[in-house]
């Protein structure tokens, strides 16, 4: 018990949300593959998604050694209301742009926290979060690469992706919902606060959306909250009843 | 910091054994590179019990061959004679793509994938965005997917040969 400087509980529940996140978000963007608007986009959402299921697994683990149930178990045998994502991520993946919009917000606030999380007194989400922030690059790089194309594309893309873009940066502060135990976690230099990350994220989206011609709904956006404290979003549980379908038949089943 | 080590490093003449039956066991997605070429052989340990203790590290997080490639290092190192033994996924040390060695990258090329570049230190999107053409040498070509048919590859295009490449991906 050297390392630790915040409670287990605090710990724990940062990482159950940074991994309900990934596994939920993960899914949804699996729900790409053999659909995307072109084979390469296909490929990219599919790859994501394969990432995010890693890292969930990543985060479920280090969980683990602090006390959570196996890896498996705790991704697929929890009562909805124990999931710790937000709402954002289960929502429904929508048309193209509204997934493509979802992950370049989603993957700007990842990139934003595994930074801070390089540098948590938690060692080993440190060291994790080193790894994490290389491969996440990637993500980076296809996001705003796309996002950036499409605004200057024709007036259909720009209007499509400018209606996605409303339609989900509310939903994205739910990202940073603060929970019982972000101050703790913040003084014991776990992870910064909610709303630095918050900030952060905001100053970055903005100067890159607006850089490109689109018009950000900061002012007038009510966040999407709840999912961090119990409250899931409707979509959470036919969600999870669909990811679960299979293991839910024979639990003991070894594979 | 006082109590005994639970594990020491092996002597490097083990080490070098231990490497040497590992370069039967190739990356399931790229059967001509070892996993000592890949550079994701690290710590080799032997416990306090005597177990023999090998680092597995990943390329990705997310790579879905870990455990079979973990599996099969256990076996070759047991029909080896070394036993018994454990080997060990660390996720908590980041892999990269410098430690592939000059052999992996010979047998990359050779495979038809541009190896990756040296990164030293920050990835940047410079270093994501240069590949060199594994079929004409040509440096004159552009990232079209940062996705691959893999985790660990990209898509490139080469402008002086015309063709469309593979890249083993930067890290």
């Amino acid at each position: 018990m050297s390392t630790q400087t915040a409670p287990a509980d605090a710990l724990l529940d940062l990482l159950t949300r940074l991994a309900d996140d990934d596994l939920l978000l993960g899914h949804r963007n699996s729900e790409w593959t053999g659909m995307g608007p072109l084979l390469e986009e296909d490929i990219a959402f599919a790859s994501m998604a394969q990432d995010q299921i890693g890292h969930a697994l990543a985060f479920y683990e280090l969980a683990h050694a602090l006390g959570a149930p196996a890896p498996d178990d705790y991704a697929f045998l929890r009562e909805p209301n124990a999931y710790k994502a937000c709402h954002f991520v289960v929502a429904p993946i929508g048309d193209y742009a509204f997934s493509l919009v979802r992950h370049y917000l989603y993957d700007t606030a990842k990139a934003l926290r595994l930074q801070a999380l390089t540098r948590s007194t938690y060692a080993p989400l440190a060291e994790l979060a080193q790894k994490l922030a290389r491969e996440h690059k990637y993500h980076q790089l296809h996001g705003r690469t796309w996002v950036q194309q499409l605004a200057q594309g024709s007036d259909e893309s720009r209007l499509r992706l400018q209606s996605a873009l409303s339609e989900a940066y509310p939903m994205a502060l739910g990202l940073f919902e603060p929970t019982p135990f972000t101050e703790a976690l913040a003084q014991a230099g776990v992870q910064p606060t909610e709303r630095s990350l918050e900030t952060q994220w905001r100053t970055e989206t903005e100067s890159f959306l607006s850089g490109i011609g689109l018009s950000v709904p900061t002012a007038d956006a009510t966040p999407y909250l709840g999912g961090r404290r119990g409250y899931p979003s409707e979509y959470l549980l036919p969600l999870v009843l669909e990811m679960t379908e299979v293991i839910r038949q024979d639990p003991q089943a070894v594979w | 910091m006082v109590t005994a080590p639970s594990r020491v490093p092996l002597p490097e003449a083990e080490a070098d054994a231990i490497r040497g039956v590992l370069q039967a066991v190739k990356d399931p997605e790229i059967p001509v590179v070892s996993l000592v070429e890949l550079g994701v052989i690290d710590g080799m340990y032997r416990t306090a019990e005597g177990t023999t203790l090998v680092e597995l590290i990943p390329t990705f997080a997310g790579c879905p061959a870990i455990e079979f490639m973990r599996l099969h290092c256990e076996a070759e190192l047991a029909q080896a004679g070394i036993a018994p033994v454990t080997v060990q996924v660390v996720k908590t040390r980041p892999w990269t793509s410098d430690r592939i060695t000059p052999r992996g990258r010979q047998l990359l090329k050779e495979f038809g994938l541009s190896p990756p570049p040296v990164v030293a230190g920050e990835l940047t999107v410079e270093a994501l965005a240069h590949a060199e053409c594994p079929k004409c040498g040509s440096t004159h070509t552009e990232l079209l997917n940062p996705f691959g048919p893999t985790l660990c590859r990209a898509l490139h295009h080469c402008h002086q040969c015309h063709e469309t490449f593979e890249q083993f991906k930067p890290l």
